[in-house]
């Protein structure tokens, strides 16, 4: 008993806090600096606390607040089954998180923010800007005693932790996902003017432009969707195969450089936007390297066959493989010995074996490496921009629908959707594929089989497909490491460091280092926002994950929903509407690094989510039960046995939030600012005037940047697989799937 | 103790996603710039200034087009102060919709005649900064390969021999494009015009996305000919592409890079102070440090030697009034999707 009224004391606490002490709206100096301490707090109206506001005067709406944080006061001493306690915990926190929220919508910078409410009560005559401290942690302090009177009620077995962490995920995924995304999504119904129109929408939606088969009959170009699905399809399709060759040859068969071939892997994972398509066109372009030696060798002449499908499908290719590499090895891995061993006592081939046993196991996988091709190539901007040439996809049509000549912001957002239904259909399709089948192969029983070997022909197939393939990926990177090192890439291949001091040139003034180079400021700042990203998203996702495999709630296939939904989101929109949503007040973020940092939690999330979902479907919930039955609660459960189970969902989830955070590009364009620059925007920049060496350069030093946070990774996870069978890396199975 | 401390972690957890922050302070003494150009002409006019007013100024590059989205997106709640350089379209636009706010400097009697056009087009709201004017540039190998004459008038490019060798870009995403329509359309009359875009339709090889692609790929011999601004064209000449400025014999359209303050700039004062710094006969001569080869609009500006001279181009009365508007552009870009983008090639 005493226990819930320390708890919603200590809430309680903290929300008067927010009341009485700290600045209630936002400073407008920064989020982290302090000078307003020195600087008339308490009672300068900038800086004032609620309460001050509210002696001297100022702001009357915000009196309910007041109410809402005495309320509570009635629970205290009260146990927890009694229904007043609950009514009191639900009504003074659920009505004042949507109070707080409601007045900071309703009451802007011009005053009221709806012309309705206008109408109704008449011209305000004040206004006011975002909400700072004060009001953050007033409403977080409610939040947590509405989702307290919620446990108290008997949500969830009255988890406290467990439905606070379920309300808490819920509000943010709410607040940094569904509202700015429904904020641009309501101008693809609106016109020019403003004004709400299904026609427009419609008109819109059903154009040739987007829907059109004429390439099907004529010499005509399709419409983009279909552009954008078949490429898609044929990238799922391409990856998926070609990620099934590496997993097969580097786990069955003998071939010496199977090393090789990992690192190899990686790479496209870690590069840049617009590089490898850059690397393309130098060696295949109509002048390309390759073109030229053809046409000189063989009397083949240069053609424009790179730009347009092809040229698009094969950088995705190389792009995407290592995503279908990192899905399927674990999978390949994964399939038990045993069950092949006991097809060929059977006297089944080793062909048999493999399509009619070892294939049909990898199934999951095998559906998610295709979805994650799909998707990737879907939301790929890069590549189709720099190779698409007349073949246009939704991609780039999202973008320069926004920045291009049209300024048609609802067309945008009609092609969003339009990318958002492929991509809900490509879910679905591989739910249904997969079906309720259990693929379940690795058990807590020791396998000692050793895989079957591949047929023959098969290994011969596999090796003709994958060698050249690899040796083509490492003639296109050291083409870009070379790159770096030249005066002007394919054209003055005289050596020089210039691009590198140009980028990251140090020289000693007068007080000590001067970091002169060009490329510092920007590149601070990304390491110093993917650091702080990374671990915030592989805490929210892992804890969503835990929600999500170990309780069960209401609605929680919305849950899931809603927490994968930014994956299927092109980055221009998320972009976009992020400014729209965060710029005003109640929620005033742009401009900051803390708005960089939230885009990149949400956009990762869902693959902390599928990371910790795989692992934590492994590990057998009796390990929990046996904790639970001996007295531990839910968190210590989590703290004690199932975090330590998931080191490698953690690093997996860790790794690659940050590596995303370091190349993604299309939202981060929209949401850098002069102090909080970000790697990838400023290459853009480069890119645009024609910079390639220093552009190179800077990507060069940022993929060993990022070499060397994986290595580290890796490393720890290495530590925890000593002395165990290796299972399939289940924390590496979404490694890398979200459009850039 | 320790249920509090653990729903604790949550709210800390909590407290750092939902860490409401604060744009860029709006003290004394600062600028927020939106910077268009390339970022060594941003990053010259940053230190200029900052020396001269000891005005702090936070400068962001992006792409005309970029800057637009975004000072749209931030209307109701503006960041910036001044939006400076980038083609002369989204700025009239920005103008139409009310983004940006009038000024009226007293530099203004130094300023070319069609620096002052372009603000009269937009009440005021914009003022021309450079100029650059359209035309083409070839890629002097492959044209030799290809034994090509060489082309010397916008008719040259639709000759069937040039099949396959010409680049421009998209007039639906690139801004560069669309004024290539427009100057098009007001030299021959819009059928005529649109005649002279089907033809062209057949010989280009490829519609980029971005406005300066074409002559990129000129450059690295991806494609013989390139539609573009001559001054991106000098730019490849002066890296050492073997690239050939053109300015065609019928005459041609020109853009004029602009300059507004943004509505509800927050360092109004600072704003305006930029806003006549930057059109100051020596800073503007700043350019070709950056090399930025465009004509400036400081009639006391000395151009740069590489500049294409503007003087010796056959340079249109482009309207920039009526093709800088959105209906006339809308109307165009449809009529040129349906009319001359769907034809075979």
């Amino acid at each position: 008993m005493t226990g819930l009224n320390r708890t919603v004391l200590g809430w309680l606490a903290l929300a008067s806090a927010g009341f009485l002490l700290l600045p209630w709206y936002a400073i407008e100096d920064g989020f982290w600096r302090f000078g307003w301490l020195l600087d008339g707090w308490p009672l300068d109206p900038d800086y004032a606390p609620a309460i001050m506001l509210l002696l001297q005067g100022e702001k009357p709406w915000l009196w309910p607040v007041a109410g809402f944080l005495l309320l509570p006061l009635v629970a205290l001493g009260r146990p927890r089954t009694a229904p007043l306690a609950q009514g009191v915990l639900l009504a003074a926190g659920g009505l004042g998180v949507a109070y707080i929220l409601g007045q900071g919508f309703a009451i802007g910078i011009p005053g009221w923010t709806f012309a309705s409410l206008e109408a109704a009560f008449g011209p305000l005559g004040d206004r006011q800007f975002g909400m700072g401290y004060g009001a953050l942690l007033t409403a977080t302090g409610l939040f947590f005693l509405f989702t307290l009177g919620c446990a108290a009620r008997g949500a969830v077995n009255g988890d406290g932790f467990v439905v606070g962490s379920i309300g808490l995920i819920v509000m943010v995924v709410a607040l940094f996902i569904f509202f700015p995304v429904a904020r641009i999504l309501v101008s693809a119904l609106q016109t020019n003017e403003g004004a709400l129109s299904l026609t427009v929408f419609l008109d819109k939606l059903l154009v040739g432009k987007i829907w059109g088969l004429d390439c099907v009959y004529s010499h005509r170009a399709c419409g983009v969707a279909w552009n954008s699905f078949a490429l898609a399809v044929a990238v799922g399709a391409g990856t998926t195969l070609l990620g099934l060759a590496f997993a097969l040859v580097v786990t069955r068969t003998g071939f010496p450089a199977k090393r090789l071939f990992r690192g190899l892997t990686v790479l496209p994972i870690i590069t840049p936007p617009f590089v490898i398509g850059l690397a393309l066109i130098l060696l295949f372009g109509q002048s390309g390297a390759v073109t030229s030696l053809l046409e000189w060798a063989f009397g083949i002449p240069a053609s424009r066959w790179l730009y347009g499908f092809t040229g698009v499908w094969l950088a995705q290719m190389l792009a995407f493989t290592p995503i279908a590499f990192l899905v399927l090895i674990g999978v390949v891995e994964g399939v038990s010995p045993s069950v092949e061993e006991a097809a060929q006592t059977l006297r089944a081939d080793a062909w048999t074996t493999l399509r009619t046993v070892s294939l049909p196991l990898m199934r999951p996988g095998l559906a998610n490496a295709f979805l994650l091709g799909f998707i990737e190539s879907m939301a790929d901007f890069g590549n189709p921009m720099v190779l698409g040439g007349n073949f246009s996809v939704l991609s780039t049509e999202i973008f320069f629908a926004i920045v291009g000549a049209q300024y048609d912001q609802g067309r945008a957002a009609v092609l969003a959707l339009v990318l958002l239904f492929f991509t809900l259909l490509a879910f679905w399709a591989q739910r249904r594929w997969l079906g309720r089948r259990s693929y379940t192969s690795v058990t807590g029983k020791g396998d000692a089989g050793v895989p079957v070997a591949l047929p023959r022909r098969f290994s011969g197939l596999l090796f003709a497909v994958t060698v050249p393939w690899a040796l083509m990926t490492a003639v296109i990177y050291s083409t870009i490491l070379f790159g770096g090192f030249v005066n002007l890439w394919g054209l003055d291949h005289t050596l020089t460091l210039r691009h590198y001091v140009d980028a990251f040139g140090v020289t000693v003034g007068d007080h000590g280092l001067v970091w002169s180079g060009g490329a510092w400021n920007s590149f601070f700042t990304t390491i110093a926002i993917s650091t702080i990203s990374a671990p915030l998203t592989a805490a929210i996702g892992l804890l969503t994950a835990y929600l999500l495999v170990r309780q069960r709630f209401l609605g929680k296939q919305a849950f899931e929903f809603g927490t994968m939904l930014s994956f299927a989101i092109p980055g221009t929109v998320i972009g976009v509407s992020y400014v729209l949503a965060f710029n005003v007040p109640p929620l005033e973020l742009t401009g900051t690094g803390i708005i960089l940092v939230i885009s990149f939690i949400f956009r990762n999330m869902p693959v902390g989510v599928r990371a910790g979902v795989a692992a934590m479907s492994q590990l057998d919930s009796s390990l929990d039960e046996a904790s639970l039955t001996l007295g531990a609660n839910s968190w210590q459960t989590i703290r004690r046995v199932v975090l330590p189970l998931l080191r490698p969902a953690i690093l997996a989830a860790l790794v690659y939030s940050f590596v995303r955070a370091m190349t993604a590009i299309s939202a981060v364009i929209f949401l850098v600012s002069a102090e909080y620059d970000m790697a990838t925007a400023y290459i853009l920049g480069r890119v645009e005037n024609n910079d390639y060496g220093l552009s190179i350069a800077y990507s060069s030093v940022l993929i060993l940047v990022m070499f060397a946070a994986i290595s580290v990774f890796q490393l720890m996870v290495g530590e925890r697989r000593l002395g165990r069978r290796s299972g399939p890396q289940a924390g590496k199975l979404d490694l890398g799937g979200q459009p850039a | 103790m320790h249920r509090f401390a653990r729903v604790a972690g949550l709210g800390v957890l909590a407290a750092g996603l939902l860490g409401f922050g604060a744009g860029p302070a709006a003290a004394a003494g600062k600028l927020t710039l939106y910077c268009s150009p390339q970022i060594e002409w941003c990053n010259l006019m940053v230190e200029a200034f900052e020396k001269e007013t000891g005005i702090k100024v936070a400068m962001t590059r992006k792409s005309s087009g970029e800057t637009f989205a975004q000072i749209k997106a931030e209307a109701s709640n503006p960041k910036g102060d001044v939006w400076w350089g980038g083609t002369g379209d989204p700025h009239l636009q920005a103008a139409e919709e009310g983004l940006t706010e009038a000024y009226v400097s007293p530099m203004r009697n130094e300023l070319h005649d069609w620096a002052l056009s372009q603000a009269k087009a937009a009440n005021d709201r914009t003022v021309g900064i450079y100029a650059g004017a359209l035309g083409f540039g070839y890629n002097k190998e492959l044209l030799a390969k290809a034994g090509l004459p060489e082309p010397k008038c916008w008719a040259d490019l639709i000759k069937p021999e040039f099949k396959g060798h010409v680049q421009m870009a998209n007039p639906n995403s690139s801004g560069t494009a669309y004024t290539t329509l427009a100057t098009i359309v007001q030299i021959m009359g819009e059928d005529k015009g649109f005649d002279y875009m089907k033809a062209l339709h057949k010989n280009i090889n490829q519609y980029t996305k971005s406005g300066s692609a074409p002559i990129k790929a000129a450059a690295r011999g991806e494609t013989t000919v390139g539609i573009v601004f001559l001054h991106d064209a000098v730019t490849q000449v002066v890296s050492g592409f073997p690239v050939v400025p053109v300015a065609p014999c019928e005459g041609t359209g020109y853009e004029i890079g602009s300059m507004s303050i943004i509505k509800g700039a927050r360092n109004l004062d600072e704003a305006r102070k930029f806003y006549d710094f930057a059109l100051r006969a020596d800073i503007q001569e700043m350019a070709v440090q950056a090399k930025a080869y465009q004509v400036m609009s400081n009639k006391g500006a000395k151009p740069a030697k590489e500049s294409p001279d503007l003087s010796a181009i056959k340079l249109i009365d482009y309207d920039f009034k009526k093709y800088g508007s959105s209906d006339e552009r809308k109307r165009l870009l449809a009529k040129w999707d349906s009319d001359v983008k769907p034809l075979p090639q």
